[in-house]
């Protein structure tokens, strides 16, 4: 029994009626002691009887063409099974949803880091030596552009919006910005390694990989290999971070497939460390122009925010930098624009809050600045901007926290304590407080499970990923809930994918629209229980294996006579075009800045969210604290180094590409997830909550550091030489 | 990887016997491992000396203390007379790696890791230090971390160490023996060499000579010790600069002061003149300027680096304020007084 859903309108608020009481509980993973006590099976780790294990070759130019290999240096060595390259390598990841192969691009080369070639041997460590030998030939197509201001640059139409005029808004303004921002580029840097096992049963391939997106994966790579997705299984049961960069299928499942295939052995493939941030899609560096403009009393009247990102050609994904100015703050005059370098470093993707993580930078500490040059308080001039409708597309808005969190945020933090700039000091260190808005917006993409209902308990079963976020989790607690189960009583299975379809996990969508069909498929379950027991479903009650309504009651055990399967899917509908629905917040930081030697440390962290109804509250909490720290790295430590000869990544390790240590983040970090409900959103009433703690954080890092220093940083990471450029500038 | 044998040595004589023939020593690994994965370094066989006896020990030695090569970075960190005695050497090592890493690397494999240059990393870029005459890709590169004291046309790298420094700046003297059974003692500027046109050699080690231990002399009375180090997040990064430094004060006047800097140099930088004009002089403001002015006269930076000059002037002079007494210390500075 299938149910298709359309989001047509806002849905009853079930879940505050079952009275289970295991919705937004914290409890903890159901997986979470496999993983701490290393039994949960990461894609590597298994071992198929015959296994071997491969390692990519990488192209050592940045543009030209392979034009042979020469492996007699590998042949010499015990166990070297062979080299394997052709037309159906692939030369990048699928972008995220691509649904289909990504550019296969035979002798040509685009990148330098590009993976031409697979060799595979009977151990990993003769893999690892014969891949060294390996020589390759190249035609060189010599002057490449690699920086992001060189090159062909070409507008992106689809991201440019006008309204009203912009130049004159800002001619006529009280008080202006206009100001130039760039950030780094960065690595997703998951610590799960990019991996794969393939191996072939009967024509069948079957692939460990890990991935977030299983059921757009499994097309993606039944087209690369030229088979039909029947003949793809891919499992992936837990995954080791993924951040964006195991969105689409990438080279090490379509080279591990291919060389299964002519071996007619299992064959393993693991991506070095090295190789991960060579290969795997990276979050653009961006360039940024922003300009504000206000009338005396702090009201926006422009809003401008233009952008530079790169990607290779060919490539249709662009960091959406702007995604955030479209809708967080209201302004007659406004002007968005993008342009695209096309370059020859390793192309981009998306990357944890693509757009917000980078745009909100340029956005929010220029709110900072103009409510300094107003003479306005910062939270108070976000909260005299908040729109009525989307300033764009004119849509209501769902249900919106923006100016509960600021009001919450400024509350708790002590905002009402925030030095004058540059007036508090304890010894060396400068101290201060900046704090900036939150918002991401929120989706709904269609996602299929099925769930059954039987005297054991129930199973939920959907493609739906667990990339360490709570999936496991937050889907038994919506079955349990609905059927009346305590938690123990509800298994949950993902990540195969002969299972219903569902969103995978991806721009902060996953939980809400996997956890929606889950709900569906439940809510049919319980129309039939109400059927059997003979009352109306609003009245029916299940708990403690009894099930009761409409004055009656049984239990729970002889309505299940044979279990009840219910598959439910879910997709957007009408609530999607009449309403704008997205996460907002607010951030608050106090940082120390120190005098000598410029290094930026974080001392306190508060991020308040709305994010609609709270699934289950440590893993949405974790969600949070983890992007917060990403706002941390962005703002004062990421930084991808490329060489601007060659435009490879330099820093392809973790010890020279600095994601933030323990040291680097502050014990004091605390979250706060107001109590909202957003009807339209779903019918479960929630919001994605993976990229909300990220939008913002850096930038109040950064104006924490304007308060503690007077100065304005706009070159993110604020790495310590560049707090000492700013203080030998004057500025 | 390339296939490689493994020996593990009994005694010195076993270990200096199996170095002189090609071995390649292996204390903690932790350099050494990494390298042969990416294959920088190729050993053919390595010849492990941690179940050696008697190495992992610290003694007195006269007034000082004698470190064996095979002490743990942690065991150091935490000994009591190197916390009270030697404070600098301490919270040298406490701002180097991490606290797994440090569990597992030695004194002397401390001593003799290697740049972490990145082109030197990666064999797909030239570089003199992996094979002589290649070219040095690192020069026009990405240089944040590269050196810019003692560097050459061929070679750019900066020495990694923490704990060097902070030895530099104590006069501690390394002691060795040599493939015959001879044992000699230099002081790290002996040890170390500058790259010139051949940054492959990186010391005067001979073949099959075995670091056995670091020397200490006797703690300075009355000194003050202080380890700043400048990086780009709070803990786990190599310095972008750091300085150790050794000082005492008599009747308001410097009458001694050992300065040595990370980060910035080809080895672990140490520049005899500065320590000269520093010492006899009553601390000023104007004197660290001066001090620094020296340091960095012979600086060579790009645009990737050039920040290191006025970093360096900056842990210069602060350290120095420090103490001296000019400022009060602060919670950038690891600073602790030697009881007289
Ligand atoms: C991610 C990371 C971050 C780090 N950060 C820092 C940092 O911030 N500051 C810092 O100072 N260090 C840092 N380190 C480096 C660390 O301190 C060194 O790896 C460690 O000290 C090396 O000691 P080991 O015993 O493991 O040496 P090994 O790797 O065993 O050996 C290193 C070299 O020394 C030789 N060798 C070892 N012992 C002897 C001996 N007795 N006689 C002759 N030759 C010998 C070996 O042949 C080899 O060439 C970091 C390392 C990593 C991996």
């Amino acid at each position: 029994m299938s149910e298709a859903f359309k989001m047509d309108e806002a849905q009853p608020r079930l879940l505050d009626e079952t009275g289970q009481g295991l919705i937004g509980e914290p409890l903890d993973r159901p997986e979470g002691r496999l993983k701490v006590t290393g039994q949960a099976r990461y894609s590597a780790e298994y071992a198929p009887e015959r296994m071997v294990h491969g390692v990519l070759v990488r192209a050592t130019i940045t543009r030209g063409r392979v034009t042979g290999f020469d492996d007699s240096a590998a042949q010499a060595l015990p166990g070297y099974l062979g080299l394997f390259h052709g037309p159906r390598f692939i030369r990048n990841p699928a972008q995220g949803m691509a649904d289909e192969a990504p550019c296969q691009p035979g002798e040509s080369i685009d990148y330098h880091g590009q993976p031409v070639a697979l060799v595979v041997a009977e151990s990993f460590e003769t893999a690892r030596d014969a891949a060294a030998r390996i020589v390759v030939h190249y035609d060189e197509a010599p002057g490449a552009p690699v920086a992001p201001d060189t090159g062909e640059i070409e507008e992106n139409e689809k991201r440019k919006s006008v309204q009203g005029d912009l130049e004159a808004a800002m001619a006529g303004a009280a008080a202006v910005v206009d100001a130039e921002y760039t950030t780094a580029g960065h690595a997703a840097a998951a610590m799960e390694p990019h991996a794969a096992i393939a191996e072939w049963r009967d024509g069948r391939l079957l692939m460990h990989g890990s991935l977030q997106m299983i059921r757009f994966n499994k097309n993606e790579l039944a087209d690369a290999l030229g088979v039909s997705p029947e003949a793809v299984r891919i499992l992936a049961p837990y995954v080791g971070g993924g951040f964006g960069s195991k969105l689409g299928i990438s080279s090490e499942h379509v080279s591990a497939a291919l060389a299964a295939r002519a071996l007619e052995r299992p064959v393993r493939v693991v991506m070095s460390r090295q190789t991960v941030f060579d290969a795997v899609l990276r979050r653009t560096e961006t360039w940024q122009r922003l300009r504000l403009g206000a009338d005396k009393d702090g009201r926006l009247t422009a809003i401008g925010h233009e952008d530079r990102v790169s990607n290779l050609e060919g490539e249709g994904f662009a960091e959406p930098v702007s995604a955030a100015t479209r809708f967080l703050y209201s302004a007659p005059n406004r002007l968005i624009r993008q342009h695209i370098s096309r370059n020859h470093r390793t192309p981009s993707g998306s990357v944890r809050a693509p757009g917000e993580a980078v745009g909100m930078f340029a956005l929010e500490t220029a709110m900072d600045e103009l409510a300094e040059k107003l003479g306005l308080d910062p939270v108070e001039l976000r909260l005299r901007n908040i729109p009525e409708r989307h300033p764009v597309t004119g849509q209501a808005y769902t249900a919106r926290a923006l100016a509960e969190s600021l009001r919450e945020g400024a509350k708790r933090f002590g905002w009402d304590q925030r030095p004058e700039t540059g007036s508090r000091r304890e010894g060396e260190w400068l101290i201060g407080m900046g704090m900036a808005g939150a918002g991401r917006s929120n989706m709904l993409v269609p996602s299929a499970a099925r769930v059954t209902l039987s005297r054991d308990g129930a199973l939920v079963e959907t493609d739906m990923t667990d990339i360490g976020t709570g999936s496991y989790a937050i889907l038994g607690q919506i079955a349990g809930e609905m059927l009346g189960l305590p938690i123990d009583k509800v298994a949950v299975h993902l990540a195969d994918s002969d299972l219903p379809g569902a969103s995978g996990s991806g721009g902060s969508f996953g939980a809400s629209s996997s956890g929606s069909s889950v709900f569906l498929a439940a809510r049919k379950i319980r129309e039939i229980l109400a059927q059997r027991l003979g009352c109306k479903p609003e009245e029916l009650k299940v708990s403690g294996g009894e099930v009761s309504g409409g004055g009656t009651r049984a239990k729970l055990a002889d309505l299940l006579p044979e279990p009840i399967s219910a598959e439910a899917k879910i997709e957007k509908g009408k609530t999607a075009e009449s309403h704008f629905s997205a996460g907002f917040g607010a951030h608050f930081v106090e940082v120390a800045v120190s005098e000598v030697s410029g290094e930026i440390r974080v001392r306190r962290m508060l991020g308040v969210f709305g994010i609609g109804r709270v699934l289950n509250e440590k893993t949405a909490r974790s969600q949070a604290v983890g992007g917060m720290v990403w706002g941390v790295g962005s703002a004062l430590h990421e930084e991808l180094g490329h060489d601007p000869r060659t435009g490879h990544i330099v820093t392809r390790d973790l010890a020279n590409y600095h994601i933030p240590a323990h040291a680097d983040i502050p014990r004091d970090m605390e979250v706060v997830f107001l109590p909202e409900r957003d009807d339209q959103a779903n019918p479960i009433q929630s919001k994605g909550i993976g990229e909300l703690g990220i939008s913002g954080s850096g930038a109040a890092v950064i104006n924490a550091v304007h308060n503690a220093t007077g100065l304005r940083l706009r070159h993110f990471p604020a790495t310590p030489d560049k707090v000492l450029a700013g203080w030998a500038d004057g500025r | 990887m390339k296939p490689f044998d493994y020996q593990r040595a009994r005694d010195l004589e076993t270990a200096a016997e199996a170095a002189q023939a090609g071995g390649r020593i292996i204390a903690g690994g932790t350099n050494l491992l990494d390298l042969m994965k990416l294959q920088v370094m190729t050993p053919e066989r390595l010849v492990d000396i941690t179940r050696i006896p008697g190495l992992d020990r610290i003694e007195s030695d006269g007034p000082g203390l004698r470190i064996g090569a095979l002490v743990r970075n942690s065991d150091l960190s935490a000994d009591m007379r190197i916390r009270t005695g030697y404070p600098v050497l301490a919270r040298a090592l406490l701002a180097g790696a991490s606290g797994q890493i440090r569990n597992k690397a030695t004194t002397g494999g401390n001593l003799l890791q290697r740049t972490r240059c990145p082109y030197f990393y990666d064999p797909a870029m030239a570089c003199n230090k992996r094979e002589p005459g290649a070219g040095c890709a690192a020069i026009g590169g990405v240089s944040r971390m590269l050196a810019i004291l003692g560097t050459s046309e061929a070679c750019r790298a900066a020495h990694p160490s923490d704990m060097a420094v902070a030895l530099r700046a104590l006069e501690a003297e390394v002691e060795t023996r040599r493939a015959d059974g001879a044992t000699r003692r230099l002081g790290l500027d002996a040890l170390y060499r500058l790259p010139g046109e051949r940054p492959d050699l990186e010391t005067t080690l001979e073949p099959g000579e075995i670091i056995t231990a670091v020397l200490l002399p006797a703690p300075l009375p009355g000194a003050t010790q202080s380890y700043r180090k400048i990086r780009d997040r709070a803990s786990y990064a190599f310095a972008l600069v750091s300085v150790a430094a050794v000082v005492r004060m008599e009747d308001a006047r410097i009458a001694t002061a050992s300065l040595a800097f990370g980060g910035i140099g080809a080895r672990p930088w140490k520049d005899p003149e500065v320590d000269a004009m520093l010492s006899g002089q009553s601390p000023s403001a104007e004197l660290f300027v001066r001090a620094a002015d020296r340091l960095l006269a012979q600086a060579e930076t790009d645009e990737g680096n050039d920040f290191k000059r006025e970093m360096t002037r900056r842990a210069l002079i602060a350290v120095m304020r420090e103490a001296t007494g000019l400022a009060p210390a602060s919670t950038g500075t690891d600073k602790a007084e030697v009881p007289a």
